[in-house]
């Protein structure tokens, strides 16, 4: 059989990520496809995962790999946060995340980007690519849309950025990738963490700006055509 | 799965071997003997007070039908139940598991279970088996939380839904939840619906066939509805029915004795040495 036409494959997410840092915070994003082959097995998955009440995760790559890592964060980092008396950094979580990551580098295949805001250094941006390595970064990009973004964020990413013209860039750069990366679609779904917590927004595929050669949004011809055309094609009733 | 260049001992976990040693047997083009599957249609939906879930009724072997009329919607506790798609034994045993540890869970905190907590423990069980478990599975149910709708991927790997196919028909069945699937629905129509969507597995799908079940669960009660719909009655019987031309013979009814029953010496004597 075609491998492309495997539906019994191992669920990946054909994904674009991004995690931006700003004045007050981080920003992160992601589209919403899921797939199975060439098979769109969700078209409004969230991966973006809440692991503490201010750190959040982007997941790229098996979707059960990277389920089954942040899951086993959250609960030690709730754990540590219990233990602590106040909540976890940024900086830990990525650092559990990269711990299983690469303790497991051989079972694994997930990339995730690690964002978040604490008291004490504010917003932070970790990626923790396929090897299981931490890197510290202004901004970050992931999953097989990334590569449609390098360029665009280093021309386009700014320090001491506004919330606005961040999660701008955000939205930005997922519907850009969306629109040239075949694994990447659906919707853009964003995170915003700052000091006064995090704020979750979603932005139908109807409402992101269209780029070069893109067809706008439109119903299906059924219905563009089932008032005015007669005899009523394909229907039954 | 593995992407290094060499392999290093494991520190521990499952050993992948045999699989590994089966999969080069099979390249090499050994005919391995196969399992009973479902190819099958499995869908779920949430209406305005609950779950529905939907599954066709057909077991297949190869390209035989091995069961024409098999039960795919699972119990899994009393509030939720699980539609399994993938090879046949392993659906039933992993649900079956599952099933057993939520009643032990249930005894131990005295609640009803939740719809999450058969989640958790079904993807771990998958997670763990590499997906070799080959079960992919449609969990339904309402708890204290509400209704939930879930899918689980052999790999385990889960995806939370308003509507949700799975198995081979999944297609099929897809295309009719996408063109009439809304928020809020009756549950007559939500039944409708989801019969709606197996009929078009039944019917386009080679895997899928027979009759459609369906389960309706809210806040409360359980309606399964086994065989809601038969569109694929049998042709070859009779209307009037069959009668045998004459009874069969009896040839005895006699009980008899066939040994002497053992006796028991009630305190007989004492052991000597």
């Amino acid at each position: 059989m075609d491998k492309n036409l495997d539906f019994n494959g191992p669920h990946s997410m054909g994904t674009t990520i991004v995690g931006v840092t700003y004045k007050d915070g981080v920003i992160l994003g992601a589209d919403s496809r899921t797939s199975t082959g060439v098979y769109v097995a969700n078209r409004a998955s969230d991966k973006i995962t809440q692991l503490t009440d201010n750190v959040y995760v982007c997941r790229s790559g098996s979707a059960a790999d990277s389920q089954i890592v942040s899951d086993y964060v959250r609960y030690f980092l709730h754990q540590h946060t219990i233990q602590l008396g106040q909540p976890a950094t940024v900086k830990v979580a990525a650092n559990l995340v990269r711990l299983l990551a690469y303790n497991n580098k051989d079972m694994l295949q997930t990339g995730m980007i690690v964002g978040g805001w604490d008291k004490y250094e504010g917003g932070k941006i970790y990626g923790i690519p396929l090897g299981g390595t931490v890197i510290e970064q202004p901004f970050a990009i992931g999953g097989s849309g990334s590569s449609y973004l390098y360029g665009f964020f280093d021309q386009a990413w700014k320090e001491g950025m506004t919330k606005d013209e961040a999660e701008d860039l955000v939205k930005k750069a997922v519907s850009l990738a969306i629109a040239r990366d075949g694994a990447s679609g659906g919707v853009v779904r964003t995170v915003v963490i700052n000091k006064d917590g995090a704020t979750r927004n979603f932005y139908p595929g109807d409402q992101l700006p269209l780029w070069h050669e893109e067809l706008m949004p439109q119903n299906s011809l059924l219905d563009i055509w089932g008032a005015a055309a007669s005899p009523e094609p394909m229907t039954t009733e | 799965m593995t992407n290094a260049k060499f392999e290093a001992p494991p520190k521990g976990g499952f050993s992948f071997d045999l699989c590994k040693r089966n999969e080069m047997l099979l390249n090499k083009g050994l005919k391995a003997p196969g399992f009973l599957k479902t190819g099958t249609t499995i869908v779920g939906l949430i209406f305005q007070d609950g779950v529905i879930l939907g599954a066709d009724t057909r077991a297949t072997e190869g390209p035989i039908v091995a069961d024409k009329n098999c039960e795919k919607i699972h119990y899994m506790a009393p509030n939720i139940y699980c539609c399994g798609a993938g090879t046949a034994a392993d659906t039933e045993a992993v649900t079956d598991m599952v099933s057993s540890q939520l009643k032990l869970h249930r005894y131990h905190t005295g609640r009803e279970s939740r719809v999450v907590t058969s989640l958790t423990l079904l993807k771990t069980h998958l997670f763990r088996y590499q997906g070799y478990v080959s079960a992919a599975l449609v969990l339904g149910g309402v708890d204290i939380t509400g209704p939930h709708l879930h899918t689980i991927y052999p790999h385990g790997s889960t995806d939370t839904l308003p509507f949700a196919t799975m198995g081979s028909g999944s297609l099929a069945a897809m295309s009719v939840f996408e063109s009439k699937f809304r928020e809020g629905l009756s549950k007559e129509e939500g039944i409708k619906l989801v019969c709606e969507a197996i009929s078009s597995g039944i019917f386009n799908d080679l895997g899928s066939g027979s009759n459609v079940d369906v389960c309706v669960i809210t806040k409360g009660n359980v309606e399964y509805l086994r065989n809601h719909v038969e569109p694929n009655p049998r042709t070859y019987t009779s209307a009037k029915g069959c009668t045998f031309t004459k009874p069969t013979e009896v040839l005895s009814t006699k009980v008899s004795l066939r040994e002497k029953k053992a006796e028991v010496n009630e305190g007989g004597d004492a052991m000597e040495e």
